[in-house]
């Protein structure tokens, strides 16, 4: 088998156990408890502006709009890391078929499998920073999947 | 796994897939199961569509407005009734899209475990109940997710998460385990005594018709999910968040004011709102899995015992569903229902390609299981 072929699949295999380990760590430690906090803000939101204390109510509201930004993001990140990992086991199995060199495989399997990481990494360090960086690294690892997938589809009809 | 060399012919992957499709094997547990999985998920999503997920979203819409009427009457009470309600549907709407994309999800793991059978360096035995330990953990979760709204916090020993949830956690942990064993059975094959699969990696090399349509529409298609992902990103996904939060501040704000006019189209601006970022969200996700679906198929061809014309028809039905359904999701904004029966036209087609394809497999187990002796 060759090295690029390895590099997917193992890749691939180890992105969707971590996917799937991510997902059971929310669901049992953090789901609930955002869902909760998103119904309970809204409530104490509207609550608020009913007793016509409307500071209370706009806090409410941005308690709401940042819980619901991190869950939002929470679930992006698991669905992402456990969508692309499935791409990579698939095309790790007919990755010989795209035409080219096996240097150049290589390369383009690395940067399938650092952008498949990258990209829900940086969606959920905004969770964290708001800042730049987090957004930069997203889109930096969209790209690279995007690219690589563009290159992959490229190889696969040269082979055909 | 049995090691043979032959050449490989153009459709010559059909001979070989019986080799690693043995009656009761791994593989064909996987197959089925994966198959299986998707076709009911699919079936699920159509019907959760219709029946919860439209109706919910229009009793959502008159909740919040009637919360929204409370607010200006300073009606506490009724605010607070209200959102109970509402939180009431979001769990039911919320475990029903859980249900939906895990069922299929762990369709398509499975249909890539099936794939990948060859290189896992583990004893057949030990495979096969790999195998049905994933698809125990892939019932288990989905299903115990849909009982969550239904079974809620009764004789639950936890604060925040009932005994569905715990069932569900406890599907997804056994997925979990089967997966690092199958990774366990992968590192043993790269780093220790490899068996040849030149015979069993033919049907990666299937250069049949539907099989190069499926893996080159299948590419398209998640090329066209991952560029309509970054477009949405891009332009619309802050955007919408800002909305979201701006425009429940303007529903409060308006009503306590008593300003209910603007109040009340605070709300209806909200539920489009709500309805273009589904819209947009469901469209990225179904091309893009429907394209991981055709690539798969691709490799599974050589287990459908149909006649070429058929495949072929089989294969053009599911490609034109994949490209119907997320279009004419996309179309909703514009067109309402008229392009969401289009979508569930695209949705049925490729339903019927998926029974079709299903048909052919059964018919070459059963054909493998008359010549080995297996069915009298």
């Amino acid at each position: 088998m060759s090295t690029s072929r390895k590099l997917l699949l193992i890749g691939g295999l180890v992105l969707v156990n971590w996917a799937m380990a991510y997902g059971l760590w929310y669901a049992l430690f953090a789901e609930h408890q955002h869902l909760e906090g998103m119904t309970a803000s809204l409530a104490t939101a509207f609550t608020r502006a009913g007793e016509r204390n409307l500071p209370d109510a706009r806090a409410a509201i941005d308690a709401y709009a940042k819980t619901k930004f991190a869950y939002v993001r929470h679930v992006d990140v698991h669905s992402h890391w456990g969508g692309l990992a499935l791409l990579l086991i698939l095309f790790g199995a007919i990755f010989d078929r795209v035409s080219f060199s096996e240097r150049a495989r290589l390369w383009l399997a690395a940067v399938f499998v650092a952008g498949s990481a990258l990209f829900p990494l940086g969606v959920i360090l905004q969770v964290a920073d708001p800042g730049w960086l987090p957004r930069a690294l997203a889109v930096l690892g969209s790209g690279m999947v995007t690219g690589a997938m563009v290159f992959v589809a490229w190889g696969l009809a040269r082979q055909q | 796994m049995e090691a043979r060399d032959t050449p490989v012919s153009r459709d010559g992957a059909a001979t070989s897939a019986g080799h690693s499709f043995a009656r009761l094997s791994p593989e064909r547990l996987l197959v089925f199961g994966g198959i299986a999985l998707i076709l009911v998920g699919m079936v699920f999503g159509d019907v959760f569509a219709v029946f919860i997920l439209h109706p919910n979203a229009d009793r959502i819409g008159s909740h919040l407005l009637e919360a929204t009427q409370a607010v200006a009457a300073g009606d506490t009470i009724a605010i607070q009734a209200q959102f109970a309600r509402i939180s009431a549907l979001l769990e039911n709407r919320g475990t029903k899209v859980d249900t939906h994309v895990h069922i299929i999800k762990f369709g398509y793991l499975s249909l890539i475990l099936a794939l990948i059978q060859p290189y896992i360096a583990l004893a057949e035995h030990v495979r096969k109940r790999w195998a049905q330990v994933f698809l125990a953990g892939a019932i288990l979760l989905p299903v115990s997710v849909f009982c969550i709204h239904y079974v809620g916090l009764t004789y639950s020993p936890l604060q925040f998460i009932g005994w569905a949830s715990i069932t569900a956690d406890l599907g997804g942990l056994l997925v979990i385990v089967a997966c690092l064993g199958f990774l366990a059975g992968l590192w043993g094959y790269l780093t220790g005594s490899r068996q040849t699969t030149t015979q069993a990696e033919q049907v990666f090399r299937d250069q049949s018709w539907a099989a190069r349509t499926l893996l080159a529409g299948g590419t398209l298609l998640i090329l066209a999910g991952f560029l309509h992902g970054a477009y949405y990103a891009g332009v619309y996904r802050d955007a919408h968040e800002e909305q979201d939060a701006a425009l429940l501040g303007a529903m409060a704000d308006r009503a306590a004011s008593g300003d209910l006019t603007a109040a009340v189209e605070a709300v209806k601006q909200y539920g489009a709102l709500q309805g273009s970022k589904a819209v947009h969200i469901a469209a990225h996700s179904h091309i893009i899995e429907f394209g991981l679906m055709a690539i798969l198929l691709a490799f599974v061809q050589s287990y459908v015992f149909l006649s070429e014309r058929w495949k072929r028809r089989w294969v053009v039905v599911f490609l034109l569903g994949s490209v119907i359904l997320p279009l004419f999701v996309l179309l909703e904004l514009r067109w309402g229902l008229v392009a969401g029966g289009g979508a569930d036209v695209g949705g049925l087609l490729v339903i019927l390609a998926l029974i079709g394809m299903l048909v052919g497999i059964c018919r070459h187990s059963g054909r493998l299981d008359a010549q080995s002796g297996a069915v009298p």
